[in-house]
């Protein structure tokens, strides 16, 4: 026993202070992407206008409570501003880090936000009488990042239990095959809706049954149920629904404002006047974020994701957990899907996903695997689509084309560790075996 | 709460991993369970605990047959384990941790009482004086640390029997005299105990009763009066010497010269904070220390597996520093990595294959970027013959051998170049004895032959059976490097980073 | 298919057992479950006697019970789950030709009166789809002269030309542990700088279509590059890459395809000008058949791919980075180098994939120019099990599959779309032996391998 007494002085040692992280290279990355991006702004928006032009941004509606009028701005002066201002935010960043200081979620936003109104006002520059509508750009933002959130948290809730789930494009276009089929056959979008998830959920279940009983492994299964999805509903919409045209009808849901909240300048518009889908994507991601992070639920998938045998150990069942969650996340992908067809008052049309499911993926990623990053994530997708619309429409001078990249751009960066690391559940994509 | 085994058997295919044991546990005491490793001892508790399914016998709580159908059913039963490999989440808090499986929730959609189990937490932490904050992250914690956490997490669940597997393993020898008080005050608490491990003092230091496995099958039970020795032959099965049968030293020029190596991690933390030190030709160093003390980086540092910012390697009088490892690998250094499945052998290839891993685009190999493959299969049914492979053929997987081949394929890889210096990191870990005893042979073999030779090992025996020096690493620096007669206790308390002078 | 028998079998019985779970190296299951070749070694050569020598390693067996474990051998082999597998996605896939028949529900309408129309609807509508996918991609029965007979069987082949390159390159990444999802944007970005070199340059004949091919190459190589680099220097995870530069390719081929020097002249459809026929791939039957000598190249890269992997020392890093790249690293590998080479390699075959349209059957650039090739080609790779043979056979199958596309069309009245969905269930059952052998109660075998895609 003696010796007992006498080494419990000797251990556990209290960490020194040379053991305090040094700083590493890495860190200096956001700041000097940030720098890049801001010069190019300066360069390229601010300096490339020619002076003396002019951009009009327009905001409000005539249904407002009150409206705001539209103003003019001198093009070359306001991205001029707005680059030195992301400039400084940069420069601040840098500060930041020689500090060892945290900077918080508001400098890449506020930053982002400075570069996009530089970039507005150059393309908008000479312009004369077409305005930027801005409320309008938003709006759309939103309604177009639709599906891909109902994608990116269907990708949440699978990966966080350890299923990597490629499927989504696949659920989501079940869903929108479902739905429209559904939808049309009762005349009710309603019920389309409700048929939406429950074909995510079908794919989901095909996901689930090769990965988690049969081990396949989960790239190929789901890279494989995209093929299936795409080739069932193809199929059948040259089939069945060109034999019955009363099957695939362009139908729609109204938007549902909400009362005051939707009168409100910009923000009313932009979140509170929309048809039930997208307060429905709402609920999701507030539900899923307190449920992942708060609640039994959410600690037994997220064990589940990180440590199996761990979860096991303490009685979770693994398996179960996982296919359950592949069969929602199969189901939330599934109800994004309604997005393409009942939701926008259009028909199916064949594989009219055109990808949005690896949108999805690559939102969930730069979300690093919270609800609510894949929500900042997937507007910001959603945004870069509405931006091309809208720069076609007030005929851009950069190639829409070109501009549609943005998004697979950006991901590349964010999982190439430029824009900040993210780390994946540890058990992901390992089947769970005994 | 007593707990009984009768005829409990496990097969993996055509190998049984337990033969029909029988096994008694009495409430307040403790129970050890003693055997080799790949003796079958984990694989008991696991059936124990749920985790496998016995493909016959029974399990008994208190005289009633208990089927555990998964952990659940036996933590239920009063049944807590902690594992070798501990089960926790590494992003978790320690509350979460403890929670897990069997949540204190509040309200309909079940949200978790965090409040409720940090003070749990708190409560079994202050009873035992383990000092762990309940907010703290797991990954964040030292590993003794985690081991209390476990331990909090099955007693949370008021567990009456506790089962702890090679509970010693990744502790120092003061933490492990630690752990032990804590098990001696568990067991006066009337908590049942089973201690499996491989290791005779911990089990002479508070076994009340030992059983001894060897094979699947219990071979017998002994009093823990019982001499070392006479344990020692009942677990392997035949009189065994600790030490190693090796001449002496003959110690040449320094061959290699490590100067103020250091190495951070990806996160900039200093895994090597400038270590010094030189094996000459003809000598054994041992390393010695507590897992995780800077023994991997420093190995991999030298081999160049992993960056270097600052200090030198010169081997022969040739700076290796910041060389490619083939670069190292070729002016000479043989190296037996520390796990060798992840990083010695290629489980998915033949024997033939792992031997030329390193040497494949060399004569007689291959020529002009075109492999030989009869040459690869003749050398290679050399290297098999030997180096004692059992196996069916060279063709063979690499992943259808025992450890111990696996090990020997390792070794046959590495001694097959002319070796300036040898590295060995837990060169007999898992192995069986006949291959501990073979895997030493040859390292002391390629001593004599001339070469420099590093050993890495956790295992006091090992380093104290090979060493001529022996270094001790603690906290990315090494503490000291003393003779091989150096005793225990000194050493044990170097481990923990008393210097010897302090220590003696 | 004999590289089937050699899948990796589970260790089940380790001497080590007292290593506790499969938790212990979760890494490592991830990693032999990527491997989409199963143990990727003894792949030593295709040729019939190597085989013999395997059974060096397996149990004696007396001559007595030869004629039993024969009939196991068949029931229990791959080779027969593989033709299971096809029989079973035929099968579902008649089911959905079934449901979609206009003259199925009509007839279902009556069904209680006379059932036996619906059966001979059931039956026609599954016969005629079948048949015309028989017609249209193999052998026509019904045509007048040998060469309409045969015709189907070359357009095959012709189809199959893109698959078997894409397919060996996604091959060889999936060997090197490399999940490469972007075969379809090196396509892409192969046939765009194939084409170029096409239309743009006018070289004498011959040398005009050697470049033309290796600015295919290249142009695939760079997009493979891309992920490759990405990957060996940020860690970056190639199926997120890959992806993504699928799409920057399409998009990028949208924009070349709006600028002037793209715009076929007379035309307002988005399409390049014709390449010059010195810079396309000789048909080698002549005019009338459309198989070009880019079949015959791709059989080469195929004997090329299977050289490179089983004999080179190249193939050995890569099937070693492959299988486990921490020991061959520690082996004195280069792990970075060798998925940098790899990505390069498998996009220069998916580049030439490229040729096989461009410079082969579609020698004008439009958006569709890849078609699906590139996604085809995983489901050729897949169930080739990522060997050049099999990806050679499995690409004739889905060729096949696809170029009887328009016979389905007139003959039976489906969308080609029916082809993917048999397609896709084909590689799903393959990855599932022991869900193929369920649903055809079949024995389990007595060593249950382990599923390897």
């Amino acid at each position: 026993m003696s010796a007992v007494v006498e080494a419990s002085q000797g251990t556990a040692p209290e960490p020194s202070p040379e053991d305090a992280p040094v700083t590493a290279a890495k860190r200096w990355r956001t700041p000097i992407i940030l720098g890049v991006v801001a010069l190019v702004s300066l360069i390229v928006f601010g300096l490339g206008s020619k002076a003396g032009e002019t951009t009009s941004f327009s905001i409000s509606r005539a249904s407002d409570f009150f409206t705001v009028d539209t103003f003019t701005l001198p093009t070359r002066t306001t991205a001029i501003v707005a680059s030195l201002l992301a400039l400084a935010l940069a420069a601040y960043s840098a500060w930041a880090v020689s500090q060892s200081r945290k900077t918080g979620w508001w400098l890449p936003v506020v930053f982002g936000i400075a570069v996009m109104f530089a970039l507005l006002a150059w393309a908008g520059g000479g312009r004369g009488a077409t305005d930027i509508q801005i409320t309008g750009l938003l709006t759309g933002a939103v309604v177009l990042s639709v599906p891909l959130v109902f994608g990116s948290l269907s990708g949440v809730v699978c990966e966080r239990s350890g299923i990597i789930n490629i499927a989504i494009e696949g659920q989501l276009l079940a869903g929108a095959f479902l739905a429209a089929v559904v939808g049309s056959a009762t005349g009710n979008p309603y019920i389309g809706l409700i048929a939406a998830p429950v074909a995510g959920a079908l794919v989901g279940m095909l996901l689930a049954l090769f990965t988690v009983k049969y081990w396949v492994n989960q790239i190929v299964v789901g890279v494989v149920l995209n093929v299936l999805v795409i080739g069932v509903t193809s199929f059948l919409f040259g089939t069945l629904l060109r034999d019955n045209a009363n099957l695939n009808q362009n139908l729609g849901m109204a938007d549902l404002p909400i009362p005051l909240l939707s009168k409100i300048p910009i923000i009313g518009p932009v979140l509170f006047d929309h048809n039930l889908l997208v307060y429905l994507m709402y609920a999701a991601v507030g539900v899923l974020s307190v449920m992942l992070f708060k609640s039994r639920w959410g600690l037994r998938v997220r064990a589940v994701g990180e440590h199996p045998t761990a979860a096991d150990t303490v009685g979770i069942k693994v398996n179960r957990t996982r296919v359950r969650n592949t069969i929602l996340g199969g189901a939330l992908a599934g109800l994004g899907g309604a997005f393409f067809t009942v939701a926008s008052g259009l028909a199916f049309g064949k594989e009219m996903t055109a990808g949005t499911g690896f949108i999805a993926l690559a939102a969930m990623i730069l979300g690093r695997w919270r609800p609510s990053g894949a929500l900042a994530a997937s507007v910001m997708f959603g945004f870069a689509i509405a931006l091309k619309d809208q720069l076609g429409i007030i005929g851009s001078p950069i190639p829409s084309q070109l501009l549609a990249m943005l998004p697979y751009i950006v991901t590349i960066f964010a999982v190439a560790g430029l824009v900040g690391h993210a780390r994946p559940p540890a058990a992901e994509g390992i089947p769970y075996k005994k | 709460m007593k707990l009984e085994l009768r005829g409990v058997t496990k097969r993996f295919g055509d190998f049984t991993a337990n033969d029909a044991i029988d096994l008694v546990v009495e409430p307040g005491t403790v129970h050890a369970l003693l055997g080799e490793n790949g003796a079958g001892k984990s694989t008991l508790m696991n059936v124990l605990f749920g985790l496998y399914d016995a493909d016959e016998g029974e399990i008994l709580v208190d005289g009633k047959p208990a089927g555990f159908k998964g952990p659940g059913d036996a933590m239920a039963a009063g049944i807590g384990m902690v594992h070798q490999h501990f089960m926790l989440v590494h992003p978790f808090t320690v509350a979460e941790n403890v929670m897990l499986g069997h949540e204190e929730v509040r309200g309909p959609a079940k949200m978790l009482d965090l409040a409720g189990a940090r003070k749990r937490v708190n409560e079994i932490s202050d009873r035992f004086g383990f000092h762990i904050d309940p907010d703290a992250v797991v990954e964040d914690l030292s590993v003794g640390a985690q081991q209390r956490v476990e331990i909090i997490k099955a007693l949370s669940q008021r567990a009456e029997i506790l089962i702890l597997d090679e509970p010693t393993a990744v502790l120092t020898p003061q933490e492990t005299d630690e752990l032990l008080a804590i098990v001696k005050q568990l067991r006066d608490s009337g908590t049942a105990v089973v201690l499996i491990t491989h290791k005779l003092r911990e089990v002479q230091a508070v076994a009340d009763t030992i059983t001894v496995i060897r094979r699947g099958k219990v071979v017998g039970t002994a009093e823990p009066t019982a001499s070392q020795e006479e344990l020692a032959s009942l677990m392997v099965g035949r009189d065994v010497s600790m030490t190693v049968d090796k001449p002496e030293a003959k110690p040449g020029e320094v061959m290699l010269d490590v100067k103020s190596l250091t190495v951070l991690d990806e996160l900039g933390n200093p895994q090597l904070r400038g270590v010094s030190f030189d094996v000459r030709a003809g000598e054994i160093l041992a390393i010695a220390g507590v897992q995780g003390n800077g023994q991997t980086e420093l190995t991999e540092a030298i081999l160049g597996v992993v960056p270097t910012t600052a200090g030198s390697v010169t081997l022969d009088g040739v700076t290796l520093t910041g060389k490619k490892i083939k670069h190292t690998l070729m002016s000479g250094i043989g190296f037996v990595p520390e796990d060798r499945t992840e990083d010695g052998l290629v489980a998915g290839f033949s024997i033939a294959n792992n031997l030329i891993l390193d040497v494949y685009d060399q004569a007689p190999y291959s020529k002009g970027g075109v492999l030989k493959p009869s040459v690869v299969r003749s050398e290679a049914e050399k290297h098999v013959e030997q180096f004692d492979v059992r196996t069916t053929g060279v063709d063979a997987l690499a992943s259808s051998l025992s450890g111990g081949n696996q090990q020997k394929v390792v070794l046959a890889r590495e001694l097959s170049r002319p070796l300036k210096l040898l590295i060995a990191s837990q060169p007999t870990r898992g192995l069986d004895v006949g291959s501990i005893e073979f895997v030493h042979k040859r390292i002391v073999q390629e001593r004599d032959n001339g070469a420099a030779v590093i050993i890495v090992s956790s295992e006091l025996d090992e380093v104290v059976a090979l060493a001529d020096r022996i270094a001790v690493m603690y906290h990315g620096k090494i503490v000291d490097i003393v003779p091989p007669d150096t005793d225990r206790d000194t050493l044990g308390l170097m481990m923990a980073g008393a210097h010897e002078e302090d220590a003696a | 298919m004999s590289d089937d028998d050699k899948n990796p079998t589970t260790p089940k019985a380790p001497q080590g057992s007292d290593v506790t779970s499969s938790a212990d190296r979760p890494k490592k299951a991830a990693e032999s479950s990527v491997l989409v070749g199963g143990s990727d070694d003894g792949g030593d050569a295709p040729t019939p006697g190597v085989t013999g020598e395997s059974g060096e390693g397996g149990e004696p067996t007396t001559r007595s019970e030869d004629a039993r474990s024969m009939l196991r051998q068949i029931t229990e082999s791959s080779t027969l789950v593989v033709i299971l597998a096809i029989v079973a996605s035929l099968i579902i896939g008649g089911i959905l030709i079934i449901l979609a028949s206009e003259e199925v529900r009509t007839t279902a309408g009556y069904f209680f009166s006379r059932p036996g129309d619906m059966l001979s609807a059931m039956w026609n509508a599954v016969s005629s789809a079948y048949s015309a996918m028989w017609n249209g991609a193999f052998f026509n029965a019904d045509a007048d002269s040998f060469s309409g007979m045969i015709r189907p069987f070359i357009n095959t082949l012709t189809m199959a030309t893109p698959l078997i390159f894409a397919g060996l390159g996604l091959g060889i990444g999936f060997r090197a542990g490399l999940f490469n999802i972007g075969a379809q944007g090196q396509i892409i970005m192969g046939a765009t700088l194939g084409a170029m070199v096409g239309f743009m340059w006018h070289l004498p004949p011959g040398l005009h279509l050697i470049v033309a091919v290796l600015g295919c190459a290249l142009g695939g190589a760079i997009w493979g590059f891309i992920p490759g680099i990405l990957k060996a220097k940020t860690g970056a995870h190639e199926v997120i890459t890959t992806i993504m530069l699928n799409y920057i390719a399409l998009n990028f081929l949208a924009y070349l395809l709006t600028l002037d020097a793209f715009q076929r002249p007379g035309s307002d459809n988005p399409q390049s000008p014709i390449l010059d026929s010195s810079s396309q791939y000789p048909q080698v039957f002549g005019a009338q058949y459309p198989l070009h000598l880019g079949f015959f190249v791709a059989l080469f890269a195929a004997w090329g791919v299977w050289w490179l992997m089983e004999r080179s020392t190249l193939g050995f890093q890569f099937r070693a980075v492959g299988a486990n790249p921490s020991a061959s690293r520690t082996a004195g590998m280069s792990v970075a180098k060798s998925t940098v080479l790899v990505m390069v390699i498998a996009g220069a075959l998916a580049g030439l994939a490229g040729s096989g349209q461009i410079l082969g059957t579609q020698p004008s650039l439009t958006t569709g120019i890849a078609a699906s090739f590139g996604f085809d080609a995983i489901t050729v790779a897949l169930l080739g099990r990522s060997r050049p043979l099999g990806i050679v056979f499995a690409a004739i199958l889905f060729g096949g599959l696809k170029a009887s596309g328009p016979a389905l069309q007139v003959q039976a009245g489906l969308p080609i779309d029916i082809v993917l969905v048999v397609q896709s269930l084909i590689v799903l059952f393959i990855a599932a032996p022991p869900l193929v052998r369920f649903l055809f109660r079949l024995p389990t075998p007595k060593n249950e391998k382990e599923v390897a895609v």
